[in-house]
């Protein structure tokens, strides 16, 4: 259980991050879901986090916790919530993953791609983002002549070309392979370590989050509250198995709710 | 092979036209030679192609009118609960009210005019388009308007690249519906109140019992709007739905 002791202590380079100013605070106090002859919903209660430069903050809590409410209200999809997201979302530069691809059918990969930003830089060279991805083959194809792996990277592409200083990520290696997933996942990584993007990423996976996390922010059942911020100080590239397990093992004896043994 | 079966069905109809039209009286069923004499005989005066064109623009201009405004009409009502709520009666009425009452009362309130007979046809098409359109609007993919949200489109990008193309579809079968739609109520129109185009010529021609003129005129208009639909409608069809 060393290595399950060890992460609470603040490493050097979570000092250090904790000394960058925050690029996004989200703080909800309630958010409640009215409508008409039904019973309110509370989905979100007292859920306030803050997401920091070259940081992956994985987000882990049972489904319909509301999480996707939580993205909405970070995204200002929804300004219906008591709470305040700092500074406003239109202008920190947020780009979405979102669980389902969500690209237009009707529209080239390239296309896709480019109506995603701004009309002022879309024209812009973006060899280099369609390189990196492997999708340059595909750029005159449309959507429905891909597979779900491969629009999830065109997805992650048109998310990418806005070079975004936060980078929200809906469950997006959901139903991909291994070898898939292993690959957008470094990808991910590659994207925080080069350019110092900050991730916030929904999962169910707990082995992926304890791989590539900084921090996990485990959230309860409906209403949503934070029930811990976990820190993972170890190096990712030092994430050994016996690690992951002994750190699973832990969080799952203290917080049997949300991560499963 | 499609354009084979096609040719192979018209073969057959004519033959059978041809077979029946042997033991019928001539005067009630003319053989198809007679009816191809009369449209020759007809093309060379200039009176089809003179009736025939004065129809298609009755056609054309209030298809033209009728779809601005039932696709305009028809994405408002899909969009807003408010709007759908206050027009859906209206729409009802006018969608059930008969071409002939619709075509009568434009005559008696705008007169025996063009303009009227115009407004007569877009009437009778446009609820048509306006449900067929509000259909499309309800259908918008939730998904990709959140998409679009998030990546904040501008409304341009957000009417040419997620509305639009999401709507081609239902305006394609507005289109094809609503076509043979305004040439059937047209030749109605026309009967009654013009003095020009093939819905007076068949008129003239059914006073006179000239049954040979009358089937003349309807298989010349009739090829020439299937002609539209093959050669205008389908391929834009097909254009719309390339990406599938």
């Amino acid at each position: 259980m060393s290595a399950a002791g060890a992460e609470f202590e603040p490493a050097a380079g979570a000092e250090l991050n904790a000394a960058a100013a925050p690029l996004l605070t989200v703080r909800i106090d309630r958010k409640v879901y009215r409508r008409a002859r039904t019973e309110p919903v509370e989905a979100v209660r007292d859920l306030a986090f803050s997401l920091r430069p070259a940081e992956i903050t994985c987000l882990i809590g049972p489904s319909g916790a509301g999480k996707t409410t939580t993205l909405r209200i970070l995204l200002g999809l929804d300004p219906d919530f008591e709470g305040a997201v700092t500074p406003d979302p239109n202008a920190v530069g947020i780009a979405m993953v979102f669980q389902d691809p969500r690209l237009l059918p009707w529209r080239t990969i390239e296309q896709n791609v480019r109506l995603g930003l701004p009309r002022e830089r879309r024209g812009r060279d973006l060899d280099g983002v369609f390189e990196t991805l492997g999708l340059t083959p595909w750029r005159g194809r449309f959507p429905g002549a891909l597979s779900l792996g491969m629009q999830r990277r065109v997805a992650l592409a048109r998310a990418l070309a806005l070079e975004p200083r936060v980078l929200v990520l809906d469950e997006p290696f959901v139903s991909l392979d291994d070898n898939a997933a292993a690959g957008l996942r470094a990808l991910v990584v590659e994207t925080v370590a080069q350019r110092r993007t900050s991730i916030l990423m929904v999962t169910h996976n707990v082995g992926e989050a304890l791989e590539i996390a900084d921090r996990l922010l485990l959230v309860s059942a409906r209403p949503a509250h934070l029930l811990a911020a976990v820190p993972l100080d170890r190096p990712r590239g030092q994430r050994d198995r016996s690690f992951l397990e002994a750190t699973r093992a832990d969080l799952a004896g203290r917080f049997p709710g949300v991560i499963a043994q | 092979m499609a354009l084979v079966a096609r040719l192979v069905s018209l073969a057959v109809l004519l033959a059978l036209w041809q077979g029946v039209s042997v033991y019928a009286d001539v005067r009630t069923l003319p053989a198809p030679s007679a009816v191809f004499a009369f449209i020759l005989r007809e093309a060379q005066s200039g009176n089809l192609l003179f009736n025939v064109g004065v129809t298609l623009a009755r056609v054309g201009v209030s298809f033209v009118i009728a779809m601005s405004l039932g696709v305009l009409l028809g994405i408002a009502l899909g969009r807003s609960k408010l709007a759908d709520r206050l027009l859906d009666t209206p729409l009802l009425v006018v969608l059930n009210t008969p071409a002939l009452v619709v075509t009568v009362l434009a005559y008696v309130w705008l007169g025996l005019t063009e303009t009227a007979a115009i407004v007569a046809v877009a009437i009778n098409k446009l609820p048509n388009v306006a449900v067929i359109m509000r259909e499309g609007a309800r259908g918008l993919d939730p998904g990709l308007e959140e998409m679009a949200r998030t990546y904040r489109f501008d409304r341009r990008t957000w009417i040419a690249h997620v509305l639009l193309p999401q709507l081609q579809p239902f305006m394609v079968a507005a289109a094809r519906s609503g076509i043979s739609l305004a040439w059937k109520i047209v030749l109605v129109v026309e009967l009654l109140g013009r003095p020009n185009g093939v819905g007076f010529a068949i008129n003239y021609y059914f006073t006179l019992f000239d049954v040979t003129a009358v089937i003349g005129y309807s298989v010349v208009f009739m090829s020439v709007m299937l002609a539209i639909d093959a050669l205008i409608l389908q391929p834009l069809d097909a254009h719309v739905r390339r990406w599938r």
